[in-house]
């Protein structure tokens, strides 16, 4: 089977939180036939390693296949948190649009 | 506190206003977490507003969420490692995250409004319902069901259309006017997600998902004061146009301890931006950034982490490195802003007066210079014995 790289904002969504100096960021594959692919394609270690002048600590991924979502939970990862940081989006909510800048195989044409 | 008459959330006088009249007519208790810093003097303020409105109203306030009193320089940060001491910052005050309990003891007084200070989000919604369908305090599959429900209603329009729309991907129908959430529950804790007809926005599988996971961390253990919540087998249904059924959530035991959050005072947020554009704009603003950091550097000798964005170029992922110099080359309209924290007043002014000083001394073109100092209160969490809170629940009536 044929398999293609697209941005993961084609087959997925993705919503920011934040909590400390975490940023957690859910993805929520679209079409249930792209989970498995997305799954085994952004791994807890693509994305630790994605950016990590700005995703400085560990990663964790939590998997709800009955969902078709992924949930990450990145520490050290909001430029010490809403009180410390200097982003202007101290709250790192824009940071779901860098996951989604993220490319993925997938095999459904 | 400053004044003993403020503290709470100043806009609780529109909003009760709003639907005070209505809610008292048809039953309809309010819980409201607008006390903030001082559910006190808010339920003053919302019995003086139902006389003026000629109501007869039984407001409950629930205190015992301060704890500004037990912190000492002994109380220990465990996010640090330090004690209150040796953080050496000033302790602007602490507040733990009450639960559903606190408030069941106010429903028990069966007033109009109930108004808190702070409380755990869901648990505003778990209490009313473990009241109406008589969950005992350690029924924890019921309780860990309703967090779920109260979990997405708390953000709002968030599970109604509300920071979803990604066009063309996500698209939300009459977005400028989205309807307000609200949940059908039934005794088993399962509910339905759902809004009034004729607002705009949606309810769908979509919606729900993205907000169910919202701020949570491991979807097997959302802790509460009320439960240890397990969304991990979680079930969302469309069952109709805006309507959406969540279930399969269950709970395990509530956490030992509760959460409560000491405030310190974290200095000042200084920021100051001025703006470029037109023809080499992105040169000039890069230019304007080298001044800022030499002056800063080699006048001032700031040692302070001072932040220089090129807002249209590398602002909110600027410190992710993917962006390239060329990037600012090709930008015709771009703002550059300045951004320090500091407890030394003398370096937040000076930041600003260096931007402000751009008009004059810096690239040609350049306009539009704001500059504000912010006071921060900083945040440490620590994890109080659930003895250490004297809840106290006041009636006042008008």
């Amino acid at each position: 089977m044929t398999r293609r790289k697209v941005p993961l904002r084609d087959v997925a969504s993705a919503r920011t939180g934040d909590k400390g100096d975490i940023a957690c960021i859910s993805v929520w594959v679209y079409d249930p036939r792209d989970y498995e692919d997305v799954k085994a394609s952004l791994t807890a270690e693509r994305v630790a390693a994605a950016y990590p002048a700005l995703w400085r600590g560990r990663v964790e991924r939590h998997e709800l296949p009955q969902l078709y979502g992924l949930n990450f939970v990145m520490h050290d990862a909001l430029e010490g948190g809403v009180n410390a940081s200097l982003n202007l989006d101290m709250h790192g909510k824009s940071f779901s649009f860098l996951l989604l800048t993220l490319d993925v195989e997938v095999s459904r044409p | 506190m400053a004044d003993p008459e403020k503290g709470y959330d100043p806009r609780i006088e529109r909003r009760l206003g709003a639907v005070l009249a209505a809610c008292v007519k048809h039953r309809t208790t309010i819980v409201s977490n607008m006390g903030a810093a001082n559910p006190r003097a808010a339920g003053r303020l919302t019995v003086e507003l139902a006389r003026r409105m000629g109501l007869r109203i039984r407001v409950a306030v629930v205190q015992g969420d301060d704890l500004t009193r037990t912190v000492t320089p002994a109380t220990a940060l465990p996010e640090l490692g330090k004690t209150v001491a040796e953080h050496g910052l000033r302790v602007v005050g602490a507040n733990a995250y009450l639960g559903a309990d606190a408030i069941l003891a106010a429903l028990d007084h069966e007033p109009h409004v109930i108004l808190t200070g702070r409380v755990a989000d869901p648990s505003l919604f778990v209490a009313p319902l473990a009241h109406r369908f008589g969950w005992k305090a350690d029924d924890w599959h019921h309780l860990g069901a309703a967090t779920a429900i109260g979990h997405l209603l708390e953000c709002s329009t968030q599970v109604t259309g509300g920071y979803f729309a990604d066009p063309p991907y996500k698209t939300v129908p009459d977005i400028a006017f989205l309807g307000f959430p609200l949940a059908e529950v039934e005794g088993d804790a399962t509910g339905i997600v759902t809004k009034l007809d004729g607002t705009g926005g949606l309810v769908s599988e979509h919606t729900v998902k993205e907000q169910l996971m919202y701020e949570v961390h491991d979807p097997r253990a959302y802790l509460t004061p009320d439960v240890t919540a397990d969304f991990s087998q979680a079930r969302v249904s469309q069952e109709a146009k805006d309507r959406v059924r969540i279930s399969g959530v269950t709970g395990r035991t509530r956490p030992e301890k509760l959460k409560a959050i000491i405030g310190f005072d974290g200095g000042l947020l200084a920021e100051a931006e001025f703006s470029y554009a037109g023809p080499g704009a992105g040169s000039r603003a890069e230019l304007a950034v080298s001044i800022l950091r030499e002056r800063l550097e080699r006048i001032h000798r700031c040692q302070e982490i001072v932040r220089l964005d090129l807002i249209g170029v590398n602002a909110l992922h600027g410190t992710a490195g993917n962006w390239t110099p060329a990037y600012a080359g090709a930008t015709s309209d771009v703002r550059l802003r300045a951004a320090m924290r500091t407890h030394d007043r003398a370096m937040a002014e000076t930041l600003l007066e260096e931007v402000e000083s751009l008009w004059l001394s810096g690239p040609a073109g350049g306009g539009g210079y704001r500059g504000k100092l912010t006071p921060s209160v900083s945040t440490q969490a620590i994890y109080v014995d659930r003895s250490a809170i004297e809840l106290a629940v006041e009636v006042m009536q008008s």
